[in-house]
């Protein structure tokens, strides 16, 4: 009976220490991501298109987060440039014309009938919008293409238009205030307009 | 010296864990299909390994042992290995950021490997004292990693080669992990321990 009491209490004895040291170590040894870049990051359009010269819009944080320019996403265009300036505190710049202009938001459609199913629009799509099968023709999720025109080139029959979206009572949008009033922080923007 | 040095080669050739004694295999199998997550794999296995079969020999022998509780081997074991694990996850994240994004991810998942469980286990079984339990766990971790690396080589080859079709994939893998385990069948004997 007493190696039972043994047991249990040295058992016990381990898992307190244990636990102790990995409680403090959670303490002490805590990482704090860079909170500026998730800040960025958030204003971002979150496209991923890559015109910035970076794989996508983490990297893109990073970078400005390093000190690269905020002029560099066209998809965001001037409301984004705006939105890093007030976070940054810098002086809001036009848009760097050399990675592209700002345009009217476009989702991508295919013209399903001319698709031959070559699945290279898929490997080329950064955010998975489009779904198809080799072979098969393709589709794609309106819901999640963020119209960065990345699917055109590769496609080799030229069967994807990029069409303006229309606002729908879904996709309509209050227009923003011109001037927010000191108590109002700056609403985030993500550039496109949701679908949720 | 001679003693240390025929630990490592029994443990990374003769006895290798993987192929001799089928310990291990989860991740043997699991990471192998690219070269570069093997190597990560076998960073952190060396690491823990080593690690474990370090602690796991103190808490038996100045815990069990003194209080005649042997029988509890293998729940403490797994209470070290688990604790060590995430410690070591979290120093390296903090400290080196380099090095926590190259084993990062591997680091949790050895908690539940096989070997480092087995290593403890074994130690204890061979009566190893303290520098021999740290070769034994560092050879057995070498030994892991050479035949990891090793077959990840020969699947990303393999990936390449015109496989009959009853063959591909998984089929392919086993039956050149067993090839691969006879080649090592062939150490036996190589150094008598």
């Amino acid at each position: 009976m007493q190696t039972l009491y043994l047991a249990i209490i040295i058992l016990a004895l381990l898992a307190i220490v244990f636990g102790a040291i990995l409680g403090f170590a959670a303490i002490r040894f805590k990482v704090d991501g860079d909170p500026i870049v998730d800040q960025i990051d958030n204003l971002l359009p979150q496209t991923q298109c890559g015109q910035c010269g970076h794989p996508g819009c983490k990297p893109y944080a990073q970078a400005i987060a390093d000190g690269e320019a905020i002029n560099r996403c066209p998809p965001g265009g001037e409301t984004t440039i705006k939105a890093l300036a007030d976070l940054l505190g810098v002086e809001a710049i036009a848009l760097d014309a050399e990675h592209g202009t700002e345009a009217i938001r476009t989702i991508a459609y295919i013209r399903e009938d001319e698709c031959i199913g070559c699945t290279k629009c898929i490997q080329a799509c950064p955010v998975d919008a489009i779904l198809g099968a080799a072979k098969q023709m393709h589709t794609v999720i309106v819901a999640e293409c963020t119209g960065c025109d990345l699917c055109l080139e590769p496609c080799p029959v030229d069967c994807i238009d990029m069409l303006p979206v229309e606002t729908t009572p879904l996709s309509w949008h209050w227009q923003q205030p011109k001037q927010l009033i000191a108590t109002s922080t700056a609403p985030h923007n993500h550039g496109a307009p949701s679908h949720d | 010296m001679v003693d240390y040095l025929l630990i490592l080669v029994s443990t990374v050739l003769v006895n290798n864990f993987v192929l001799v004694q089928f310990l291990g295999l989860c991740p043997f199998m699991g990471v192998s299909s690219r070269l570069e997550t093997a190597m990560g794999m076998s960073l952190a296995t060396t690491f823990v390994l080593t690690l474990a079969s370090l602690c796991s020999y103190l808490t038996y022998t100045y815990l069990l042992v003194p209080f005649n509780l042997e029988f509890l081997q293998t729940i403490s074991f797994i209470l070290v290995i688990a604790f060590v694990v995430q410690f070591t996850e979290m120093v390296v994240h903090k400290t080196s950021p380099l090095l926590h994004k190259v084993l990062g991810i591997f680091l949790p998942l050895i908690t539940t490997n096989c070997a480092v469980l087995g290593v403890a286990l074994l130690n204890i079984k061979k009566a190893n004292g303290f520098t021999e339990s740290i070769f034994y766990g560092f050879g057995a971790a070498i030994g892991f990693s050479l035949v990891l690396v090793l077959f990840a080589a020969m699947r990303e080859r393999i990936a390449a080669a015109d496989v009959p079709a009853p063959f591909k994939g998984a089929a392919i893998a086993m039956i050149s992990a067993g090839i691969m385990s006879l080649a090592f069948m062939g150490f036996t004997g190589l150094v008598a321990i």
